[in-house]
């Protein structure tokens, strides 16, 4: 089943226990109980050098940014574009111009329907999402869709909730202006062939957008080697504050889009007459920014950093081989991921109990996992369920939480029977 | 239904632990009668619930006789609670009842997620918009 799954190598030089410390969540009784935290794929618990840094902001250092010719204002303005760098390179972008801070992966989304799709979108062109796409990089292509009549079409999974790459490819034609699709399904935790995908529909003139929400914080994601043309991310995601994210894309398209928002700090000079707009990054970024978020996520950004993602990867990848060991000894548990790439997120059912009915009797001993549709229905529909349980993993999870959620789903099959 | 709140809560008094008490919400739930499947359409769905619910009522002899589904064993057996308190009486009676007070004398607040919470909440507010329509009276909202 995880064949292709990269082998878990033993992190030898990644001490959990010790990374767990970091996280001061950690340290408190949920029921009395130890809390088992598996729910980091819809947000990721934040370490104290996270925290720190926001505190700091607000402490030490705050005044608005961009603007002000005062000392605070300028070590705000350089700690918040330092973040900008950071992520920069974090995922190797060419330049910190195309960087744009949004408040997470769906304004993102938005903003690229909204300012690249208006503008280069006409009717009949076609957008090709994927089955398994989060309701947030459906919507804006529907909303856009009903507005410029373009046409979306979708690439299939198969049962196992594997990415079908050659009816996609099939799909590809001169109509096909986008394919916007996720790096990791949230979901279903499959890996997609996003390397293979750009380079298929850049052969056909097409744009790609890539959903990194899940990806970003299991896996090292290189700009100039995936060549996407559009990168959405959230911070909280990557241990980072809520409220703040990144659109990467490349400089020339952003320089080719028009604003999104109008307002300050978005513009050269306003009159009456005539606006000129900011150069980028700041053409998009209209209004005060999220000033503490943004530096919370740079701070978050030297966390992952100093922890490595060669030290990352194996450690979860480990973790859910681990788990998914673990989990099929539990009877009557349907896995519904089970695709031969995949990486951190294991969704399943039961054959007696409802997944709310699980999540709530998960939570009685302190175990956190997400229970519902998980934004994404039309996969959900695929497989022809309301909804799932999912764990996800997070950097500070240990096989012991693996072991209370699999006591807990016995657990589960004790009280339903 | 045999069952009362007022037993519901003797019951859950002497219940001290967590995992009985949530098997007798089962059991509660598993009480219910059956919910007729054609019944189960976009119309009657409760939305605000994490799972799918769903409510059906009549008026019979000047009382609002409801009848309700989940496909969550754990919220059949709130909605059981639910029913309990608010079946089988007349539109102003049911106008009248605070189900929130009835809910914390069971301590369930604590056990419920706020989600799952306001799933319960937005059934008792669609149990009040019914009842006010059979009062003739437009629902306080």
């Amino acid at each position: 089943m995880t064949s292709q799954m990269p082998k878990a190598v033993p992190a030898t030089n990644y001490n959990v226990e010790e990374i767990r410390k970091d996280f001061p969540i950690f340290s408190q009784k949920i029921y009395g109980k130890p809390l088992t935290f598996l729910d980091s794929g819809a947000s990721a618990q934040k370490p104290r050098q996270v925290l720190k840094a926001i505190q700091k902001c607000y402490a030490e250092e705050y005044a608005n940014i961009h603007r002000g010719v005062y000392y605070l204002s300028q070590v705000g303005t350089q700690k918040y574009e330092d973040s900008r760098v950071k992520i920069q390179k974090f995922i190797n972008a060419a330049s910190p111009n195309e960087i744009i801070f949004v408040r997470g992966a769906t304004e993102a989304i938005n903003l690229v329907a909204q300012s690249w799709g208006r503008k280069f979108l006409t009717k009949g062109d076609e957008v090709v999402l994927s089955r398994m796409e989060h309701h947030s990089n459906i919507v804006p292509w529907q909303m856009l869709r009903d507005e410029k009549n373009i046409v979306i079409t979708v690439a299939p999974i198969d049962d196992k909730a594997n990415f079908l790459f050659d009816e996609f490819e099939a799909m590809l034609s001169e109509k096909v202006k986008l394919v916007a699709i996720t790096h990791i399904s949230n979901a279903l935790g499959t890996i997609t062939p996003i390397k293979e995908i750009i380079r298929a529909a850049h052969k056909v003139g097409a744009k790609v957008l890539v959903d990194g929400c899940q990806a970003v914080p299991h896996m090292r994601v290189d700009m100039q080697e995936l060549d996407a043309d559009f990168y959405v991310f959230s911070g909280h995601k990557l241990y980072g504050p809520t409220g703040v994210g990144v659109l990467y894309a490349k400089e020339e398209l952003l320089n080719a889009m028009p604003p999104y928002q109008g307002g300050g700090d978005m513009i050269r000079s306003v009159t009456f007459e005539k606006t000129v707009y900011n150069d980028l990054p700041h053409k998009f970024e209209a209004g005060t920014p999220h000033i503490a978020g943004g530096i919370g996520f740079g701070a978050a950004i030297d966390y992952v950093e100093s922890l490595g993602f060669e030290n990352i990867g194996p450690h979860e990848d480990g973790l859910l081989e681990y788990a998914l060991d673990k989990i099929q000894t539990v009877k009557g548990l349907r896995l519904i991921s089970r695709a031969d790439s995949m990486a951190g997120i294991l969704s399943f059912t039961m054959d007696l109990a409802h997944p709310h009915d699980i999540g709530t009797i998960l939570d009685q001993d302190g175990i956190a996992i997400r229970t519902g549709h998980h934004c994404a229905q039309p996969v959900m529909d695929f497989f022809d369920i309301p909804s799932t349980a999912r764990m996800s993993l997070g950097l500070y999870n240990t096989e012991e939480d693996i072991d209370r959620l699999v006591a807990g789903l016995h657990k589960v099959n004790r009280i339903f029977s | 239904m045999s069952e009362t709140i007022d037993d519901v809560i003797e019951t859950f008094d002497f219940l001290e632990d967590w995992e009985d008490r949530y098997k007798y919400i089962i059991e509660l739930g598993r009480a219910l009668p059956p919910f007729d499947e054609k019944d189960m359409t976009e119309e009657n769905r409760v939305h605000g619930c994490t799972s799918r619910v769903w409510l059906i009522h009549e008026l019979v002899d000047g009382k609002v006789i409801f009848k309700g589904e989940s496909d969550a064993h754990i919220v059949r057996g709130l909605v059981s609670l639910i029913l309990m308190i608010f079946s089988g009486k007349t539109p102003a009676e049911i106008l009248t009842i605070d189900a929130r007070d009835t809910l914390d004398k069971l301590g369930l607040e604590k056990h419920l997620s706020p989600m799952r919470t306001n799933g319960l909440f937005s059934m008792v507010a669609k149990i009040k918009s019914i009842a006010s329509a059979y009062a003739g009276i437009p629902a306080a909202e």
